[in-house]
This record gives C-alpha cells, structure tokens and sequence, in this order.
C-alpha cells in the first residue's frame, strides 16, 4: 500500500513536471521555425531607450522610427531580412517559388500558427493585410515598394496556406519587399477596414485585449511619456535548436528619453541595458569609463547612413523666391556643384565627426553596402586649387578682397539649412562653411528646430542648400528609388518633377526602372553602377560622410548580434538572453 | 560707507572687462573663426620657464603640441623645439573698432606651435579668443538692449504719471500686457518668419530689439511712480502756476528726478538680459556660428561627451560671473545714494 502509494505520488510530480516543461515546448502539430542562434535560457527583461514617443503601433501607417521599432517586435512578416548576413530567410512563409518569367511568386505559409490573442493565422489574413497595404484611401507608406512599373501587385490565395502575388513585371526584389510587412489579424481590424477607420486602429490608446500580432512580444502596458512595455508572446512560431520556445525574455521594455546623452547616461546608470546609435565621441566616452568592463561595445562598421548636402533646384514657377532664382543660376551650374565638391574636406568630416568612426563618400551608396557600391569611383580629392579652376572656367571671378564674384558680378552668398537637433550635421556644417571660405565663398549655417528644417526642404523650397541624411531602408538599390527617380516622394533637390528637368535624371530614370525588372544580379549592379557614376558627376547631392553603427549592450547578453540594417540591435530581440539569471547579476 | 568702497573695485572691473573685450583683436592671438583641424579639443597650452633640460628661460614658451593617432583627442608635447612667446607680435589680420585694419597681437607663438591659453574646441579654435569676441556680443547685447528697455521705460513712465488719468491706464495695461508676454516664445515666432538670410549682425540687432523691447514694462512702472509723486510736489505745482508748459515741467522737474531709478534699473537690467542673450545663443536662437557670443560656446558643453572630457568648454559659463558681480555692486551703490538723496 504504502510502495503504491509512493508510486502514483512520483507519477503525480512527473506528470506535473511535464505539463510545466510542456508550457516551454512547442506542440507537434506547429510548423516551428527553428532558429540556429546559441542556445538561452528563459527569463529577465530588457530595456531601451528610444529618442521619442512612439506615435501609433499600427503597422499600416507608422512612419517614425520609435514606431517602427516596437511595431517590428510585436508583429511578423511572410519574408525576412536577416540584418546581419542581409540576405532573406523564411519567416511566416516557410518557403516560396518563382515562376520563371520572375512575375509570380508562390508562398507556403507556416501551419498551425497563432496571433498572440491565440486566434489562427492562414492565407486570409495575408490576403487581407496586402488588400490594405495596397488600398490608395488608406496612404500606406509601404504601398510604394508594392508597385511594380506603376502596377500594383495582386494577391490571391489558392489554400488555407499558400498565397500568390502577381507583379505586372518582372520583379527583381520581389523577396525583399516583404521584410517588415506586418501580416495583419483579419479578425481584429476588418471591421475598421470596412468603415474606412483603419489608420486610427490601434493608435496608442489601444488596450492589450485589441491588439494582436504575429511578433516575439506583445503590449503590455503604454505609460504616456515614459515607457512602452512588450510582454512575450506565447504563441510565438520560433524555436531554438533545443526545441525551447522563443523569445526567452519576459519583457521588452522602451524607455522615451529626450536626447542621445540622455540615453548614454541611462545606460551607464543601468536603466537601459542596450544601446544603439552612438556617436563615435560617446562611443569613446563610454570605452574609456571605469564601468566598461560591465558593457561591451561594437563598431558594426559602415552603416548605410549618408549625409549629403543637397542644392535647391526646384522650379519656382509662382515666382515667390526671387532670391532663390539668382543663386540657382549658380547651383544649375554643373561645375560650380564640383567645385564645392572639390573643396569640402572630407577626411576632415571623418575625422572631427565622426573621429574617424566613419567613411567619406562618392555617392549614395556608403561602403557598409558591399554588395552594391561602384568601388570603382574615388572619394573626390580636396583640393582648392581644382575647385578654383572649375570655377574660372564656368565664369566665376574673384574681386580684390579674394570674394568670389559670379557672371554679373555679383557676390556668390548663400546659406546651409541643417537640424538643429543633429549636432554632427551642425558640425559638418560650419565645416563646409570654413571650407567654402578658401573659394570666396560666403556661406550661413542657419540652424532651424527639425520640423521647419524638413518643412522648408519638402514643403515650401525656400531654401539655398541644406544638409541631410538618409538613413535606414535596405542595401538593395531600389529602396533608393523615391529619392533617385525625378518623379520620387524624396528626390529633395527638385520635387514634383513632371517629368525628367534635366538629360542625367532622365538617364537615372530609365537606369533604375530597368535594375527594377532585371533578373540577375550582374545585370543590375552594372545599370547600378552607372546610376551612381551619373550622381558622383553631376553632384545633385553632395554625398560626404557615413558614420559607423555604433551599438553596446550589457556584457552577459546573449546573441547580441548588431547589424547595419535597422534596428541595429533589436532585430534579433527573439533570441536574447541573459546569461547570468536576473536575481544574480 | 561699505557700499561706496566697492564702487571703485566694481567700475575698475567693468571697465577692465570692457577694455578687454572692445580690444579683442588686440588681445587675443587667433581670430575667432581660425580652425586648426589637428587640434581639435587640445587642452589649454601650457606655458614653461623650464625647457627638457632643465634650463631656465627668462621669457616664457610653449612646446608644440600633436595627436599620435590623428582621430584621437590626447596630446602630447614635442619638447625637441622651444617656442618662446612674444609679445606685440604680426599676427592675422584683425579690424581695430571695425574700422582700421591691424596685425599687431598682444601676444603669440610662432608656428607651427598654437597657444591655447584656454584650450581649443572641437574645431581646433582657440577659446580664448573666441571668449573675447563672445563677449562682445554678450556684453554690449546686454548693454544695448537695457539702455532700449530703459529709455523706452522712462519715456512712457514718465508720461503715465505725469498725465494720469486714461492716458495712465492705457499705458500701464500695455505694460502688464507685456510683462505676461513669453517672450521665448515670440522670439521663437520672430525666428521662425524671418527670411534665413538674415546675417549675423542683423541676428544681433533682433536679439537685442526683442529682448529690450519686452523688458521696458518694468522700468517705466518704476518711473511713473516717480513721475506720479513728483507732479504733486510744491516746486512743479509753482513752475506750473508760473505758466511752464508740459514739455518743460516734464524735461526740466519730472525726467531729472526720475534719473537716478532709471540709472539703479539699469545697472539691474544690464546683467540679466547679458544672461537673457546667454540663453538664446545657448538654445540657438541667438547669434549664429561662427560668431561667437558667450551663450553658443556654452552650447557645446550641452553634450555629454564634451561635459565629461574636457573641462575648458565650461569656462564660457564662469565668464560672466565677474561681470554681474560689479553690475550688482555698481546697482547696490546707486540704490544707496539714491535712497541717501531722497
């Protein structure tokens, strides 16, 4: 009696020990995606620190990074980017085929998986999800990147789980296009599509019971002007090479502070416990602190970030700039844009900016995007004397006090619009300003709040040059399409073009429509090529600088691994660990 | 008696500080915009007697200083040479009261040796130099823009009181209105409609025009009350009963007494709108690179980096303490005397 009893009380722990391990294992029927990162161990949280507030968490209309990054960790897509070899693996989709005229791909969708509300995803909800990323009503940011020679692409679901989409054309990208692209819950926002009320779901408002997604963590808990807190979510479709279910952290916590020293100093006082976009001198700061040795810091290397200084050659048609017309006589002016060009001290740039954590550029595409760059072209050399010369032979002089005097003989003045938030352009700024010097020229640095900054570039062109940058999108060249084509929502030096002002822009044009629908990669990188050789010649922008991405994070975190593509740090967050449990650090 | 004893110590300051900064090409040995990009954050250049060997120098020198990795920011001396300091030296070209040009210096070093008797900044500029020139702007934008305030203050002051009535109650409700007026937020507005070609000297004037425009509510409050007790007294009821006319009872009774507020007001008023063009450059709004004015050299030790690593970016923040230390001395004296007359 007593053995049995003994028995059935050994039988009842291990029952209870196998429901507990059951709660961590993933059930058979799931068609888990099995990560090959080192192995974890579950538990902790994590902190970080984002610049702003997020603004909405909803995937269709989010356009500000704090959005994205949360929006990124709570929800999946069909085709991932991995950030740090930067190629597409499966994610959602478990794998896919492409007809051989490149113009549909097929999509198997995982089996057996669930939103983090426990309600199942199939093909319905992606045929959802592309009917409104795709609806013009609803101005979704992505739509542009679905569009394929002005046609949108079609979705069809031939199964519960597998998905068609059709492009009008060949589509070299078509696997990259879906990174990012969060698969909506049919279930939650079909009712707000149907009223037209989709852009104001799930604004920051929201309670958790309203939101769901197919991402490693899910709201937990939004503290207005202060934090937004993730929780894991159990239903999350990846496992580790142990077959324990991911992610291993119960918490993600964002932290809303008001500048990047602001961020450092939390991170010092460990109140976030990873960092990312440091500047190359709080990157040195933090090295050299007493309490290094608790953190470890990267340099990821060249970023895909390139700062440019860019003329203003929008067509002032209403007549509402008169000055403006004056200078653009110099800016339409070929030379005169190299002779800046030539007297910009780059090295310069990377060394006082950046101390030396960064690269000087010849064109858009920065070195960190190995695959893409035309190594062929050369970083302009400064040299003065050049850019005196170009100058002289466009017609310019120079007057007894060394200023520089255009055809009319008229003195060349102009200013340099920057953020005033960003005091590494305003550096590089009164650098370029320095520099300008040397050739007679007299320059402002006039630095405005951000929004008036943009406005002024986007919205009413009263500016002479500006200094910007790009960072963030994907190393493929045709995330630079908005800004390279004439007709682009981002092409700054001139906006709103009908149709191409000038022969080179038409060249670029018709270059990155055909990269667009060319098949091999040979193909494209040379059309590619010469899309930059155009953009280091004619010098629409002058592109300068990339700095390094610099990340850090604590010491004992697991499966840190910092890539160049956006979020740095946290595009892995599914896999981290700690690897000394909380209670003991 | 205590309060008269400092008069001298605090005028003797002002001017000196003054001097200094009227002279600034003179006094400094750089100009305030002369980058040296291999000297970028270099500490304040140390001055020896003593060379390597030990051996003493009458006139002082400095050893030229460089980085062994070029992007870092820690100097070291190369002691092979001696670069002895001379005084009244050629130097850059510099324009004495914007008028005369001129290359003598006070002091200087021959190069390739710089001295940074303060340090350089982020550009390799010498902050010395840049102090000098900062005051400038900082000093007499202060200066200017009380004197604004104040003679603005004295004459609507002066005729609220003297006037009474519904000529007083307009006025002094004008004066609350801007005494409310946040007047960040109007430069901020001001800012933000002005064309971006607005060239440092203009930025100058605007920031001293708005700052002394919004202050005179004050100073003419003061002065009406001066004004009001004044029209009643026997001496200008009598030089009115003899026929004086308005004009005259105002230049000739009214304004003279209502000198000695107006001077104490001022003395109070100078200081704090120096700190109030302080801030404006500090938060960008006020005179922009690469002119510098004490508020944007401050500006860069808003970032942290700069805050930890390298102390000589705060000096710009001590600067004005002398200078409000006399101001407050200078306004305790003229406030006893003026207490002492009435």
């Amino acid at each position: 009696m007593k053995r049995c009893c003994g028995k059935s009380f050994l039988a009842s722990i291990l029952l209870v020990a196998a429901v507990v391990a059951s709660l961590r294992q993933p059930a058979a029927s799931q068609d888990w995606l099995r990560s090959t990162a080192d192995v974890g161990r579950p538990g902790g949280q994590l902190a970080f620190a984002e610049r702003a507030e997020p603004k909405t968490l909803n995937p269709v209309t989010a356009v500000d990074r704090p959005s994205r990054d949360a929006i990124r960790c709570m929800s999946g897509d069909l085709i991932h980017i991995n950030r740090y070899t930067r190629k597409t693996e499966p994610a959602l989709a478990k794998s896919w085929t492409i007809s051989p005229d490149g113009k549909r791909f097929t999509l198997q969708l995982r089996r057996g998986i669930r939103f983090s509300d426990g309600a199942p995803f199939d093909a319905d909800d992606v045929v959802f999800s592309f009917k409104v990323y795709l609806d013009e009503k609803v101005h979704s940011p992505q739509r542009d990147l679905l569009l394929v020679s002005g046609q949108p692409m079609t979705v069809e679901k031939l199964d519960a789980y597998s998905v068609r989409f059709t492009f009008a054309a060949p589509y070299s990208v078509a696997e990259r296009v879906f990174d990012s692209l969060a698969m909506l819950p049919r279930h939650l926002l079909e009712k707000d599509y149907a009223e037209g009320k989709i852009n104001q779901a799930w604004n920051l408002n929201v309670t958790p019971d309203k939101i769901a997604g197919l991402g490693a963590f899910r709201l937990k808990q939004f503290v207005p002007g202060e934090r937004l807190v993730l929780e894991r979510n159990p239903n999350y479709w990846k496992i580790d090479a142990k077959g324990q279910k991911l992610p291993y952290l119960e918490d993600l916590v964002f932290l809303f502070v008001s500048s990047q020293d602001a961020e450092v100093m939390r991170f010092l006082a460990g109140d976030t416990q990873i960092i990312s976009g440091l500047s190359a001198e709080n990157f040195a700061v933090l090295s050299k602190d007493p309490r290094s040795s608790n953190y470890k810091l990267e340099d990821a290397g060249p970023g895909l970030e390139y700062n440019f200084l860019v003329f203003n050659l929008n067509d002032d048609t209403e007549g509402r700039l008169p000055q403006l017309a004056r200078r653009q006589k110099w800016f339409n002016d070929r030379h005169f844009r190299q002779a800046v060009s030539a007297a910009i001290d780059r090295s310069a740039i990377v060394r006082l900016v950046y101390r030396g954590r960064g690269a000087a550029l010849a064109s858009q595409v920065t070195p960190g995007n190995k695959l893409w760059i035309n190594s062929a072209l050369p970083v302009p050399q400064y040299s003065i004397a050049n850019a005196r010369q170009l100058l002289q032979s466009a017609g310019f002089s120079w007057n007894k006090d060394g200023n520089l005097l255009d055809k009319e003989g008229q003195p060349v003045e102009f200013t340099i619009l920057v953020s005033s938030s960003n005091a590494q352009r305003t550096q590089m700024a009164t650098l370029i300003q320095d520099d300008l010097k040397h050739l007679g020229m007299k320059s402002q640095v006039v630095a405005l709040e951000f929004r008036a900054a943009t406005d002024r570039v986007v919205q009413s062109h009263d500016y002479d040059t500006a200094l910007l940058g790009i960072a963030g999108g994907d190393v493929d060249p045709t995330t630079s399409m908005s800004v390279l084509l004439s007709g682009g929502q981002t092409h700054f030096w001139h906006l709103g073009e009908k149709k191409p002002a000038t022969l080179w822009e038409d060249e670029i044009d018709q270059l990155m429509q055909k990269q667009l629908v060319a098949m091999n990669y040979q193909q494209r990188k040379k059309l590619y090529d010469r899309v930059q050789e155009i953009i280091a010649e004619e010098l629409p922008v002058i592109c300068l600088a990339s700095p390094h991405i610099l990340v850090g994070a604590k010491q004992d975190l697991g499966n840190f691994r910092p890539g160049i593509i956006e979020n740095y740090v946290l595009w892995n967050a599914d896999e981290f660990f700690w690897r000394i449990p909380a209670g003991n650090r | 008696m205590r309060i008269t004893g400092r008069l001298p110590v605090a005028l003797g300051c002002l001017a000196g500080i003054h001097l200094l900064v009227i002279f600034a090409g003179f006094v400094s040995p750089y100009s305030f915009d002369a980058q040296e990009r291999f000297h970028s954050f270099a500490p304040p250049t140390r001055v020896h007697f003593f060379d390597s060997n030990g051996k003493f120098h009458l006139r002082p020198f400095v050893y030229a200083v460089a980085s062994g990795d070029e992007n870092s920011n820690e100097y070291r001396e190369d002691r092979s040479v001696t670069y002895p300091i001379s005084f009244f030296t050629a130097g850059e070209e510099y324009s004495l009261f914007g008028v005369w040009p001129c290359q003598r210096h006070l002091f200087g070093v021959n190069a390739p040796a710089r001295i940074y008797l303060l340090g350089a900044d982020g550009f390799g500029r010498d902050q010395l130099s840049r102090l000098l020139y900062g005051g400038r702007v900082s000093l007499f934008g202060g200066f200017l823009a009380a004197a604004l305030s104040v003679l603005l203050g004295l004459g609507v002051g002066a005729m609220a009181g003297f006037y009474g009535g519904r000529a007083d109650d307009l006025m002094m409700r004008i004066a609350d209105v801007f005494i409310v007026v946040p007047w960040f937020y109007l430069l901020l507005a001001i800012r933000a409609v002005l064309p971006l070609h607005i060239q440092p000297e203009a930025a100058f004037l605007l920031v001293v025009a708005t700052i002394g425009v919004v202050g005179w509510a004050r100073p003419a409050r003061l002065v009406r009350g001066v004004a009001l007790s004044q029209r009643e007294r026997n001496f200008v009821l009598a030089a009115r009963g003899f026929g004086a006319s308005n004009f005259y009872l105002l230049r000739r009774h009214i304004l003279p007494s209502a000198w000695g507020v107006a001077l104490t007001q001022m003395a109070v008023l100078i200081p704090q709108f120096i700190l109030a063009e302080v801030i404006l450059s500090f938060l960008g709004l006020g005179i922009g690179e690469p002119v510098p004015s004490w508020g944007n050299m401050l500006a860069y030790a808003q970032q942290y980096h700069i805050l930890v690593s390298y102390w000589w970016m705060l000096i710009p923040g001590l600067a004005p303490v002398p200078v409000f230390l006399a101001y407050h001395g200078l306004a305790d004296y003229l406030h006893a005397r003026l207490q002492s007359v009435s």
